[in-house]
């Protein structure tokens, strides 16, 4: 990139051309050659905010908004300071990042990587934002990684649960807080076992796209691993919204367990339908038939209404943990929007707040310094224990809950209750698993 | 056997849907010229009026239970809804369970009334214009009418149970001959069939057997001799677009247990009921009716794992699949009329 | 000039300077003030102006002339792309093979699908178009997901061959060395213009695109194009056969779509099942009918239009909206900023609706009957557009 300054004269007479309304320039241009994309030079850094605002994600990107706007607010020192009080590192003084002021530009990813990246672009050419957070679907997570990748900024990754984004797709410049489909199996297979035994038949029904697909792939390994057999896996187009025709085949296949690799909008509905279907009532091979959705979310769980109880999922994090981050985190969000975050809330919540805090550690906006800072570091106190940012992959690995519906939950923030917290080291796997094999971080790019 | 019986029942629940908003749709546009695309945005609000009896009939006042905490420790705010309060809690328990079948009185006259507004205010400009224009403006409608759904309900699906005593499956197979609890269907979706049963052979007998239907069949077919005649064509218009409107409006309301209704219901349906409407034939209601179930029942059988191991990917795009061939083959589709939309 | 009339050369001018003047004045507010949040001028969105813009014009040769209301145009951009990317894949990151090759491919999709679809026509042949682009859209995203990458698009790997690609050379797409994200920035005084290499390649193959556009318009082939939309039977009774010349704007079209997603995949490598869905088939069509269905300039304004509207309105949160109205008393400030809210950011759509409806009941002949309408306010002829006569329904 190159800056060229006119000559003064040019400089007048352009100015004088492009309007007269317009006050008169009275210093000419400052910048020098900067050493890294939107290097921050005033007293303000922007982050931008990339989150689903149209289409079926919507509340869900609604909710990640909300996070950010929180973590902004105690990263500025104002509010409580929510989580920054309970983390583990101290680097974060509530003066912005380095004493610059956060402020921050949000877009709409629409959930379609073409207008995820558009957004992401624009807050990168035009606002001059030096991280990119948010996202809700895989797709976008690994479009928008790949995009911030080439232009040399950090990508925090809001909800994304493939394991591509940190397996295939993992780029230097990419870190994800939240969990992945291996880490949903890993934690959900040994509950699987206490609750339904070893002896299972198992009915997949997966999403026909590429998260769908790492999901089956995962917890058909986990369940096979410990002894169920797979009976069925059969692909349902994202765009079905009626399950109809693909739960009818489930009641004489012999399953005893249906699992749905489903999310958002396609969950809700085959969850729904494989209810009125009455597979919860029924008995195979003289067991309950059961019901297993992997990937559970709170937005979820309120589209299904009654449907969810006593169905098994996992959880990157839940409201209901009892460690003293997710306390402060849950008072804050509560007591600025009156009622409890998401998952996807605390993850871009404490995206946000790692980012800062490893340019602070780092002493540079540098994203190369960041990521430096980033790999390999351990934390503790953002909500989900003591938690790793491993520098293989820039995945980070902490405990996992498995959660059930609510049998009969007190109120509508008490949809689901956790069975268990499966310890970090049931989740963890080799950075060279075949899941996640043939990706490759690449060199960190500052871009400029 | 059993498989196939199972999906030839959820072609014909499927079918149903699809037949009753295309029935709307051709209504509309076999009467008035009209391509409506906002058509899908009624079925939309049709669920949405289900979800909203629903509240009214959830809206509640908040006494303290000092034994329970909430979220942030303070005393747990218990809800009680006001139906409970004032009709007693039996009454009020089964006016929410029965929220979605009361629905559907609550949404006949918002519906038409809606329709009424949509044909005086909007469409009735666009009766002489392209029907690109049409389709443009009705577009818009139905973006503005969805976003209007969602700011004020949220993106998420909003869960509307059937009543309790149709939430259960019923032995299919037993009357068959079959084992028990081989071919088991849900109560409600068999309730839906045969309510858009009744609705579609309504619709038809008033279409057939009233003098108004035969103005209105007049009408479609030569507007401009009916008029001539002496015939307030234009009034009986606005009544028909009422009429579809209700339609579309009650399969929306009947709908909202199966899959719990989100703002953008209508667009997921729009496509589909238009590839339904014109399989079928543009201006020919027995033509939507039939190709809505052609295209439901077609839709399952793809959907069964025999056939998809053959063909991979055969239910993403059966319907289309479908719709090319018929189209080929046929060129008006199913029961089209000659130069009805062909320029 | 160029074989046009003096009209054409002016609107061809005009256009022109626009174009190549867009970074001026797309940031017509300097770079660190308020409202330095409606300018447009940065890389990516004029890009997609400009890109839009051609798939507009390709559209409108089609849609405006012959009238066949074509619902699956996203198709051929979807196509379009994916063969860039797999050139990039192959080859190396030169756009020339990859945009030629985008031309090519969606121009063969393009007669395979004009071929069958126009053996009918009005709304049948609408149908047919989105049959086969919905088609197109699910299967990429699904079954055939070794060939598109499915949800996350198709993309570059480091592991791809690229045969050509020479140790050092370049990995962002490039034209002969010139890489598409190069670009001047020039400060003048508080005003920060960006001149980006990606954006002047596209502008000029927009130009081109747009100067064929013209000839087509005024040619015979033009002419017969439009007899077939005023009236087909008459054309077939005075021993006319139609069929050839559709299919010949169809898929002129066709690869002017697919010149876009080439376009769209040089300036960012990264290709997209979602370009090929209904939706995207819409957009094309709301651009052209927003503009001026028929008239020359129309498609890209309404491009222009729809773009801007969806990458800054989306950006409008509600915090921007505190700063902006703080200025008003508290009474005042909360209920502006609650309608206002309803608009923008996530509410967006809204003002999509809003701007088609209003758009089409006020001015029929779209964006460009109201720039007529402010010329004749002004007393001045309006300038040289020819808009074909709209049918009545039926």
């Amino acid at each position: 990139m190159t800056k060229t300054t006119l000559s003064r004269r040019g400089v007048l007479k352009s100015g004088a051309v492009a309007g007269a309304g317009l006050a008169l320039p009275t210093i000419f241009t400052a910048s020098s050659a900067a050493a890294f994309t939107n290097e921050p030079t005033g007293g303000t850094v922007t982050l931008g905010f990339n989150v689903p605002q149209s289409g079926p994600y919507a509340d869900e990107g609604a909710d990640e908004l909300r996070a950010f706007e929180l973590a902004v607010e105690h990263l500025n020192g104002e509010g409580g300071g929510g989580m920054m009080n309970t983390f583990s590192s101290k680097a974060l003084k509530g003066n912005g990042i380095m004493g610059k002021k956060v402020q921050y530009v949000t877009g709409d990813t629409q959930t379609k990587s073409d207008a995820a990246r558009a957004s992401a672009k624009s807050m990168i050419e035009k606002d001059g934002a030096i991280m990119i957070s948010g996202g809700s679907s895989s797709g976008v997570a690994v479009a928008v990684q790949g995009l911030c990748q080439e232009a040399g900024v950090i990508f925090m990754a809001g909800l994304t649960h493939s394991n591509d984004t940190t397996g295939k797709d993992k780029k230097a410049n990419g870190f994800r807080h939240f969990f992945n489909a291996y880490m949903s199996a890993a934690a959900l297979a040994p509950v699987l076992e206490k609750l339904y035994g070893t002896d299972r038949q198992a009915y997949h029904l997966t999403a026909d796209y590429t998260w769908g697909w790492t999901q089956q792939e995962s917890i058909q390994a986990a369940t096979e691993a410990m002894g169920w057999k797979t009976v069925n896996n059969v692909l349902t187009p994202l765009a079905q919204t009626d399950f109809s025709s693909y739960i009818a085949p489930v009641i004489n296949s012999g399953a005893d367990v249906l699992v749905l690799n489903h999310y958002g909008g396609n969950m809700v509905n085959s969850l729904t339908n494989a209810v009125q279907f009455g597979l919860r009532e029924k008995q195979v091979n003289g067991k309950n038939f059961e019901i297993v959705v992997p990937l559970y979310s709170e937005l979820m769980a309120k589209g299904a209404g009654q449907n969810i109880k006593g169905i098994v999922g996992s959880q990157n994090w839940d409201w209901k943990l009892e460690d003293d981050g997710t306390k402060a985190f849950v008072k804050a969000f509560g007591e600025k929007y009156g009622f409890p975050p998401s998952q996807a809330a605390q993850t871009c919540y404490a995206q946000t707040l790692l980012y800062a805090d490893a340019v602070e550690r780092a002493g540079s906006f540098n994203p190369c310094a960041v990521g430096e800072a980033l790999a390999g570091y351990e934390f503790d106190g953002l909500g989900n224990g003591p938690t790793l940012y491993r520098a293989d992959d820039h995945q980070c690995f902490k405990d996992v809950l498995v959660v059930r519906g609510a049998e009969n939950p007190q109120d509508e923030f008490h949809l689901v209750e956790i069975v268990e917290v499966t310890p970090v080291e049931q989740v963890t796997y080799d950075p060279e698993h075949p899941m996640f094999a043939g990706g490759n971080l690449g060199e960190c790019n500052p871009g400029a | 056997m059993d498989a196939i019986i199972l999906q030839i029942l959820n072609g014909l629940d499927k079918g149903s849907a699809y037949a009753l908003i295309a029935l709307g749709l051709t209504l509309i546009f076999g009467t008035l010229g009209v391509v409506n695309f906002a058509h899908g945005a009624l079925f939309m609000i049709g669920a949405f009026c289900a979800v909203t009896l629903s509240k009214l009939f959830n809206l509640s006042f908040e006494t303290l239970d000092p034994t329970k905490k909430d979220f942030l420790g303070n005393p747990l705010k218990v809800k009680t809804p006001y139906v409970q309060e004032w009709f007693g809690p039996d009454v009020g328990a089964w006016l929410i369970d029965w929220s979605v079948p009361l629905a559907i009185l609550f949404s006949i006259p918002i519906m038409v009334a809606i329709g009424f507004v949509m044909e005086r205010g909007l469409i009735k400009h666009f009766y002489k214009r392209p029907h690109a224009d049409q389709i443009l403006v009705t577009f818009g409608l139905a973006i503005v009418l969805q976003e209007i759904i969602k700011s004020n309900f949220g993106a998420n699906p909003v869960p509307t149970p059937a009543p309790e005593v149709f939430r259960g499956s019923f032995d299919f197979g037993v009357l068959l001959g079959f084992d028990p609890n081989v071919i088991i269907y849900p109560y409600w979706r068999m309730v839906y069939f045969a309510f858009a049963a009744v609705i579609i052979g309504g619709v038809f007998a008033f279409l057939q057997f009233t003098t108004f239907g035969m103005v209105v069949r007049a009408g479609m077919a030569d507007r401009a001799t009916v008029g001539l005649l002496g015939i307030n064509i234009d009034k009986r218009f606005t009544i028909m677009f009422g009429l579809a409107a209700a339609v579309a409006g009650l399969a929306g309301v009947m709908y909202a247990p199966i899959n719990s209704p989100n703002y953008h219901m209508g667009m997921d349906f729009l496509v589909l009921s238009f590839v339904v409407v014109v399989v079928g034939g543009m201006g020919s209601l027995p033509g939507a009716v039939a190709a809505g179930f052609l295209l439901g029942i077609l839709e399952s059988f793809a959907s069964m794992n025999e056939v998809k191991s053959v063909i991979p990917g055969i239910d993403q795009i059966i319907i289309y699949l479908v719709a090319i061939v018929i189209l080929l083959a046929r060129p008006r589709g199913l029961m089209g009329r000659k130069g009805v939309m062909e320029d | 000039m160029l074989g046009l009339n003096r009209k054409d050369t002016a609107i061809l001018l005009v256009v022109a300077a626009l174009a190549i003047f867009a970074p001026i004045i797309l940031n017509l507010f300097p770079a660190r003030s308020e409202l330095a949040f409606f300018n447009a001028g940065y890389p990516d969105l004029m890009q997609r102006f400009v890109i839009f813009g051609i798939f507009a014009i390709g559209f409108n040769i089609l849609f405006g002339l012959t009238g066949y209301l074509s619902f699956g145009h996203a198709a051929f951009l979807g196509v379009g792309s994916y063969a860039a990317v797999w050139m990039f894949k192959l080859l190396n990151y030169n756009v020339v093979p990859a945009i030629l090759l985008s031309i090519v491919v969606a121009g063969l999709f393009s007669v395979v699908i004009g071929w069958i679809s126009l053996r009918r026509s009005g709304i049948y042949f609408s149908i047919l178009t989105l049959a086969f682009a919905e088609m197109s859209y699910r299967l990429a995203y699904s079954v055939l997901t070794p060939l598109t990458n499915g949800e996350t698009g198709l993309q570059v790997y480091t592991d791809d061959p690229q045969v050509l690609m020479q140790a050092g050379g370049h990995i962002v797409p490039h034209l002969f060395g010139l890489e598409m994200r190069a670009r001047e920035v020039i400060d003048v005084g508080p005003w920060q213009f960006v001149f980006p290499v990606g954006y002047y390649l596209c502008a000029i193959l927009m130009l081109v695109s747009f100067y064929i556009s013209i000839r087509i318009f005024r040619s015979p082939f033009g002419l017969m194009l439009r007899a077939i939309k005023s009236n087909q039977t008459r054309m077939t009774y005075t021993g006319l056969n139609p069929k050839p010349y559709t299919l010949a704007a169809f898929v002129i079209s066709g690869m002017y779509a697919g010149l876009a997603g080439g376009l769209l995949a040089s300036m960012d490598p990264l290709a997209g099942a979602e370009r090929m869905q209904w939706t995207a088939s819409g957009e094309v069509v709301i651009m052209t009918i927003l503009g001026g269905a028929g008239t020359l300039i129309g498609p890209i304004l309404g491009a222009g239009t729809i773009k801007y509207l969806e990458n800054v309105f989306s950006k409008m949160n509600e915090g921007l909206l505190h700063k902006w109205f703080a200025f008003l008393p508290d009474w005042v400030e909360s209920p502006v900023i609650w309608v206002v809210s309803k608009f923008t950011g996530e509410g967006w759509h809204l003002m999509l609706g809003g701007l088609f409806m209003l758009v089409i009941i006020a001015l029929p002949g779209g964006l460009v009957e109201g720039g007529q309408r402010i010329m004749r306010l002004f007393g001045r002829k309006p300038k040289a557009e020819t808009r074909t006569s709209t049918e009545p329904a039926e």
